[in-house]
């Protein structure tokens, strides 16, 4: 992979955005299978609505990896410093993420060239579902 | 719920081992299609020794130690599984891991705080992942939010 160069961005400028399939009931326990995160909130019908929730809705770290992958398609993952996300509306069933960067701060820090990316992952009626910022260091 | 008394309680530690195949599992569980997580060649051809732990598997290694660990992180921090929901999540990472690697994950309670008069109550899990021959991989931190009322 070729990274992007630290003097070729600029504030501003955004990150190639990642488009997801609807999420399912499968997508749903494939995450649980594969994470190990086995609360009956994501999987369970009949629990998640004993909990007061109309259904099943999808893990946030789901949609947190999925954040990953939007960095990781855009830098190698060995230049990842820091990520910080909020989960800030839950990921119903049929939502469709769309994860988006930009990079809002270039500094220098422990001797490395560094940007700092705002990212989000929104479903397809633009409610933002992760809110966040990355730290990445570049040549 | 628990209080700022409890804030520096432990909350578990342990070993887990990276798997390769539950590696595999976790890229098509998350959709992935970049080969460097999913063939170990093409990780090799990336600069890799094997295939990386992608940027938020160490959660799901964390909860399984966790799991294993005896600690029974709900009960200790008095909370309700049907009414909690992940509020936070940050990494700090020093550096990769890869399959084959042995972590350690030992996790503390950092901080315990509430809002809106008490009907979001937070608490805040912070995890020292260190790798088999003692180095720092990352900091993970996890906030929880139970609903009340």
């Amino acid at each position: 992979m070729q990274a992007p160069r630290y003097d070729d961005l600029k504030v501003g400028d955004k990150l190639p955005a990642l488009a997801l399939p609807a999420i399912n009931r499968t997508t749903l326990a494939l995450y649980a299978g594969a994470s190990g995160d086995h609360n009956p909130i994501h999987i369970d019908i009949d629990f998640a609505r004993k909990s007061r929730m109309p259904d099943v809705f999808a893990h946030g770290m789901l949609s947190a990896a999925y954040l990953g992958r939007l960095l990781t398609n855009w830098v190698p993952q060995t230049e990842l410093r820091n990520v910080a996300i909020r989960f800030t509306g839950i990921t119903h069933l049929g939502n469709q993420p769309t994860c988006t960067g930009e990079i809002v701060e270039k500094f220098e820090a422990d001797g490395e060239k560094r940007v700092k990316v705002a990212i989000q992952c929104r479903n397809q009626f633009g409610e933002d579902k992760l809110v966040g910022e990355a730290t990445v260091a570049l040549n | 719920m628990a209080d700022k008394s409890m804030i520096g309680t432990p909350l578990g530690k342990g070993a887990a081992e990276v798997e390769k195949g539950r590696l595999r599992f976790f890229a098509k569980a998350i959709g992935e299609t970049n080969p460097a997580y999913i063939d170990e060649a093409a990780a090799r051809d990336a600069g890799h020794p094997g295939l990386p732990v992608p940027a938020t598997f160490l959660v799901c290694l964390n909860s399984d130690v966790s799991a294993a660990s005896g600690v029974d992180r709900m009960k200790v921090l008095q909370l309700d599984l049907g009414r909690i929901l992940h509020a936070e999540q940050s990494f700090d990472y020093h550096r990769m891991a890869y399959a084959g690697d042995k972590l350690d994950f030992d996790t503390t309670l950092t901080d315990v705080y509430d809002k809106k008069g008490g009907a979001l109550h937070f608490v805040v899990m912070t995890t020292r992942v260190t790798n088999q021959a003692g180095q720092h991989v990352a900091d993970l931190r996890s906030t929880l939010v139970e609903r009340r009322g």
